[in-house]
């Protein structure tokens, strides 16, 4: 195996290389600014590597044709950004209670609706939990540079495949269309859905009761076992089923997968936070300016950490909890109204201020915005 | 193979009403099924949301129950991931020429490799017979109480039009007719539609003075005519007439076959796809 060396790229082919390291053979999609460049490099690569691209007539079919190819036993991805996320709230629904691993990357951009067409923003973070309707867990990842974006990706992937979920990797406009240098190395995990190990007439698709982790095997269509998908109410079979208890155990279960592997799922990464008396805490493209608001800051002797949140959903309330519990206050960039910030406001105890730089301008926060906040903090 | 085998007698009763076409189409569906010898391995039933669409609860091949409308998309990609699989399309006419109009459209136009049976009964028969993109003019649904003032769409002819090679339509009390014809789209390598048109007596029915499945039958036969009889006519005399028998039947390269040509140019460095 050759080590790869560093490559000068943008965001968006970091993350379509990535997607293709994961085993991804299958994209579906519907182009939209600021994610296009995924759909365009997938439709030269995936053929290459004997996989398949198909441009979808909208966003709805796009999400449903990558669910039906995953079912049918292949690693599948769209992307999209905020008019295109929201058309596919309705089918995520069905990778949801279906259970059919995916990634879905949405390249956050201003809204709402069409909004300012090709602006950043990071306005989706509340969309990506709750878009699609009924009680339900989700994992969403948010790279912060162009190598994250290769690295997440394969992370999406494999979490994707472990858990039997949908796996929103939420970048935006800034991280997508950004270059920088970053290693396509091979990657150190991929993981594969666990297949059925039972005789034919055995075998439920939705039986993970007593399982590892609780993740039920999934055979592909095609496979030696009968395999029934089933977006409505059903039992472990997959059959139509209208009883009570059963809803109350599934519907449980879409969310309780996810609490029960959080230590797995959940990723932060902390910067000089050991002495801070102040933290950043902060997600994607914001990352960057909180980063370099870090250094002037220590540099004026303020004792400022960063914590970034890697995963966003489940969201990293034990991480944040403790930072906010060492901390005299903590600052929370983000391009949207306060979404993450409402979060950290749950787990925040009052002896630790907690405030929002915000923008919903389009323009990235500076690092002088938080370097400001922080100032007048620390006086 | 018997085409018992496909049916999943444990769980019957049918959910549907008595006299509705439903379950004569499922017969036919499965006695096709059986006639090609399908592995139940090997064939995935994708079904949409409605009264029909509930059809793959009673089936014993692999299933795809998702979302109203959508099962043609959901069905894309499970043909193109692996393109052994027979992939048959069930869905209503709400389901399939009404909230998924344009999948229907595109997947006719793009010929995915898959085999669409829609039954057509006018209306929407799960949400208590409201008016669909078919419902007929002047109809009484629940949502047109004085009478329905939009057209409803020829579906046939919508496939026609947006490239599907294989159409056919036939009526729910035609059971070799729809054996017929299902049998000859699943042998179809391409997009293949055979619409059903069936009695709806609890909704349709009802709301336009016939009662039962045989009212509603007459009324189809009193306005079907053969394709052979159909070229005997002009255009005002086929308004309002329902031509049964294969519309088209005519040979199409399906996305899939032109697409592994794509991945062998891709593979050989080539920027043509000859
Ligand atoms: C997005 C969405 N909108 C509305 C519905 C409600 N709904 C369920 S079935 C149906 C109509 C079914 O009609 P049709 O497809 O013609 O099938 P039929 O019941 O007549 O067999 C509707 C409107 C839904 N399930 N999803
Ligand atoms: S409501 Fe109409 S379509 Fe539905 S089962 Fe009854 S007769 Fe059939």
């Amino acid at each position: 195996m050759t080590l790869k060396k560093n490559i000068f790229a943008m965001g968006n082919e970091a993350i379509t290389e990535g997607a293709l390291a994961a085993g991804a053979r299958f994209y579906a999609g519907y182009p939209i600014t600021p994610s296009s460049e995924i759909a365009e490099r997938s439709s030269i690569r995936l053929p290459q590597l004997g996989g398949m691209f198909v441009q979808m007539e909208d966003e709805i079919g796009s999400i449903a044709a990558v669910i039906g190819a995953s079912a049918a036993g292949v690693k599948s991805y769209t992307a999209t950004s905020g008019p295109g996320f929201s058309l596919m709230q309705e089918n995520l629904g069905v990778a949801v209670m279906g259970e059919i691993p995916c990634v879905i990357v949405n390249v956050q951009r201003s809204g709402p609706s069409t909004g300012l067409a090709t602006k950043p923003a990071q306005g989706d973070v509340m969309q990506a939990k709750w878009g699609t309707h009924g009680d339900h867990g989700i994992i969403a990842l948010s790279p912060s540079s162009v190598q994250e974006c290769y690295d997440l990706t394969i992370r999406a992937f494999n979490l994707a495949e472990l858990y039997r979920t949908p796996v929103i990797l939420l970048a935006d406009e800034i991280i997508g269309h950004m270059r920088e240098g970053y290693c396509p190395h091979l990657p150190k995990e991929i993981i594969e859905r666990k297949k059925p190990l039972c005789a034919n007439r055995d075998y439920k698709p939705y039986d993970f009761c007593g399982e590892e982790n609780e993740i039920a095997p999934l055979a592909a269509f095609g496979s030696e076992y009968i395999t029934r998908i089933n977006g409505s109410g059903h039992d472990e079979s997959g059959n139509a089923c209208g009883r009570l208890d059963n809803a109350d155990k599934f519907i449980r279960h879409y969310h309780e997968k996810f609490q029960k592997n959080r230590d797995d799922i959940i990723e932060t990464k902390s910067f000089d936070l050991q002495d801070a008396e102040y933290a950043i805490i902060t997600f994607g493209c914001s990352v960057r300016s909180g980063k370099a608001a870090l250094k002037l800051a220590r540099q004026k002797g303020i004792k400022v950490g960063l914590l970034q949140l890697v995963t966003i959903w489940p969201f990293p309330y034990e991480q944040v909890a403790k930072i906010c519990e060492q901390v005299q206050g903590v600052v929370v960039p983000e391009m949207n109204l306060g979404q993450i910030q409402g979060e950290i406001r749950k787990v925040c105890p009052t002896h630790c201020s907690l405030w929002g730089i915000n923008r919903v301008d389009s323009q990235m926060i500076t690092p002088y915005e938080i370097l400001a906040k922080l100032e007048e903090a620390a006086i | 193979m018997n085409y018992m085998d496909y049916l999943k007698t444990q769980d019957f009763p049918l959910f549907w009403c008595g006299g509705c076409g439903n379950g004569a189409v499922l017969g036919a569906i499965v006695r096709s099924f059986a006639a090609l010898c399908y592995s139940k391995e090997e064939t995935v039933v994708v079904t949409g949301i409605g009264c029909w669409g509930k059809a793959d609860d009673y089936v014993t091949t692999n299933s795809f129950h998702g979302t109203h409308g959508r099962a043609l998309a959901f069905a894309t990609g499970i043909k193109l991931a692996n393109p052994k699989l027979q992939v048959v399309v069930l869905m209503g006419d709400g389901d399939g020429v009404t909230i998924g109009g344009n999948h229907f459209i595109h997947a006719a136009r793009r010929n995915v490799d898959v085999t669409a049976i829609l039954v057509n009964n006018y209306n929407y028969g799960m949400t208590g017979g409201q008016y669909s993109g078919s419902t007929p003019l002047n109809s009484i649904t629940s949502t047109s109480r004085y009478g329905h003032i939009e057209e409803g769409f020829d579906i046939c002819q919508l496939a026609i039009a947006a490239g599907a090679p294989f159409v056919a339509r036939t009526s729910s009390d035609d059971p070799l007719a729809m054996q017929r014809f299902i049998t000859a789209g699943l042998n179809k390598k391409g997009f293949s539609l055979i619409e059903v048109i069936a009695p709806c007596p609890t909704h349709f029915g009802k709301n336009n003075g016939m009662r039962n499945a045989a009212d509603l039958m007459k009324w189809v036969k009193e306005r079907s005519i053969s394709v052979a009889r159909a070229h005997t006519m002009n255009e005002e005399e086929l308004a309002l007439k329902l031509i049964m028998g294969i519309l088209t039947d005519t040979e199409r390269e399906d996305y899939g076959s032109k697409y592994s040509r794509v991945i062998a140019a891709a593979q050989e460095g080539r920027r043509d796809i000859k």
